[in-house]
């Protein structure tokens, strides 16, 4: 152990966050239950279509009013609602340690 | 629930744990959803060779012999089986999985079956190449115990020199590989007051879980119970430091606890219910409804040897016997918790009252209960006594032994 690195810190999400999924968290269509699974250590996570469609678009490089917009225009919803509902999933989903910056 | 468990209306989390008695936790409806069909878990102890000799160990005193432990191909059978069914986290653990020549083709055939790929380690016999070779196969996730944060102590409770380097240097592997560590912490007398010290370890290592796993009492761990109950007051500030650091390190680090349910008022759902959502392969090829579960003399298991994975899941007689919750005596029968706790652990009913029926006598309408309260603080006060460590030896002479049960309040 080196302790050169900085302490890691809590993501704070916004619309400006570009959030990626860390390569151990696995989004997997499970055909026998018919419905799409997120794998984590020891964790099994159901996400909903909304969370599956935002999920998948997380790339690092969109930032969250990318994502939004695009969502956006797929669903004919209203923009602000759906960044806000988008923000809060994230923010959620960070703390659990399963979304990154 | 925990913090983890909580939905955020899009996304609900089911915790898979590995932990003897955890088995599967989350919200009722989520979770039935899941295993409506199948299991989600599977636990697979692929040996009981250790080259550890911890004395809370919850395996069987009664060893499994290397001779009869499943080949490489029954091995591989059951993760195929298992991806097929619906079983969606496999842990390979033991014993000491690693101490298995065969563990990487264990590994590419759970992997290839679709299973989200976990490693219970000791981690003190496994070298830089071997791991990166598991990760190629499609390892997915590593936990590493350790047997306290001061090497020395550590040393004394796993009964193996310098394995506390060992850990820290494979710890360091994993996460430069980029795969996701738990640090695994088995809390009991000898170590408790190391918790917050874990929290930091396990921060300066990168690791993405924290387990703090209070000792469960099966196995070498029932025997070893003296030496290991914590008093009431240190059980207390251990749970109290966790529930304050999660909210503190939200983010940062995910922090499971598992409690001891001899202070508590009711009892744990034992994994998440019998036989709802979790599976263990025993060495030998046995099939279990839970860990503990050959503790129980009156069932009988199924073997991968002679039947399919999904025939036992469905129908061995052994899972049937505790499902749901028609098995049920008073004063579990007519309690309006039993659809949320199933009554607590058939195993610890067995150990204490000798039936596996029973209440278990975690839960205060035990008219067990007190007398296992008093135990336990009983225990916590007397001076600690020594571990009997786990190994071939101890287990012959264990055997001999008779435990006895408690008696119930007049
Ligand atoms: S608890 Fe200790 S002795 Fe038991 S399997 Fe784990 S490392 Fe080995
Ligand atoms: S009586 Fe049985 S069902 Fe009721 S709380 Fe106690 S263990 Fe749970």
């Amino acid at each position: 152990m080196t302790g050169e690195t900085p302490p890691p810190r809590r993501l704070m999400v916004d619309r400006e966050t570009k959030p990626k999924l860390p390569p151990y968290l696995k989004l997997r269509h499970d055909a026998g239950r018919d419905r799409w699974v997120l794998l984590a250590p020891e964790r099994v996570l159901t996400p909903d279509q909304t969370a599956v469609a935002v999920l998948q678009l997380c790339d690092g490089e969109r930032s969250v009013k990318e994502i939004a917009a695009k969502l956006a225009e797929e669903y004919s919803a209203p923009v602000d609602v759906i960044a806000a509902d988008i923000v809060e999933l994230l923010q959620d989903l960070a703390d659990k340690g399963y979304v990154k910056g | 629930m925990t913090e983890q468990q909580k939905a955020n209306g899009h996304v609900q989390t089911v915790s898979v744990d590995d932990e003897p008695t955890t088995g599967v936790e989350g919200s009722q409806d989520v979770t039935a959803e899941l295993c409506a069909l199948a299991p989600i878990g599977l636990l697979a102890e692929l040996t009981h060779r250790c080259p550890l000799q911890c004395g809370y160990c919850s395996n069987p005193i009664e060893l499994e012999r290397v001779a009869n432990e499943l080949t490489t191909e029954e091995w591989c059978s059951v993760m195929r089986q298992a991806g097929e069914m619906g079983v969606l986290q496999i842990h390979l653990s033991g014993g000491e999985p690693c101490v298995r020549k065969d563990l990487e083709e264990i590994v590419s055939a759970a992997s290839e079956a679709g299973l989200y790929t976990n490693l219970i380690t000791a981690a003190v016999t496994l070298k830089r190449e071997r791991l990166e070779g598991l990760v190629k196969r499609g390892l997915d996730h590593v936990q590493i115990s350790f047997q306290d944060v001061d090497p020395e102590n550590a040393e004394h409770i796993g009964g193996y020199p310098g394995a506390t380097q060992k850990k820290l240097d494979v710890a360091g592997w994993v996460t430069e590989m980029g795969v996701p560590l738990t640090v695994n912490a088995p809390i009991h007398r000898k170590n408790i007051k190391s918790v917050p010290a874990y929290v930091d370890l396990a921060i300066k290592l990168g690791a993405q879980r924290l387990e703090i796993a209070h000792a469960q009492y099966y196995g070498w761990a029932f025997l070893n119970r003296a030496a290991l109950i914590p008093t009431y007051e240190d059980t207390l500030a251990s749970i109290e430091f966790v529930e304050e650091a999660r909210e503190r390190l939200k983010g940062v680090l995910t922090i499971d606890m598992v409690v001891p349910d001899y202070y508590a008022k009711r009892p744990k759902p034992c994994m998440g219910g019998w036989a709802k959502g979790f599976m263990n392969v025993t060495p030998a090829g046995k099939v279990l409804p839970c860990h503990a579960a050959e503790s129980i003399p009156e069932l009988e298991f199924d073997n991968v040897r002679t039947r399919k994975l999904r025939d036992i899941w469905l129908d061995g007689s052994a899972f049937n016997a505790f499902r749901g919750t028609s098995w049920m005596k008073e004063p579990c029968r007519s309690c309006a918790f039993k659809d949320i706790d199933y009554g607590g652990c058939r195993c610890q009913a067995m150990a204490m009252t000798g039936d596996p029926r029973n209440t278990d006598p975690a839960c205060a309408l035990s008219p067990y209960h007190a007398e296992m309260v008093n135990f336990a603080k009983e225990e916590a006060s007397k001076p600690p006594t020594e571990f009997l460590y786990r190994n071939p030896r101890n287990a012959a002479k264990a055997l001999k032994a008779k435990e006895e049960t408690l008696l119930p309040a007049e």
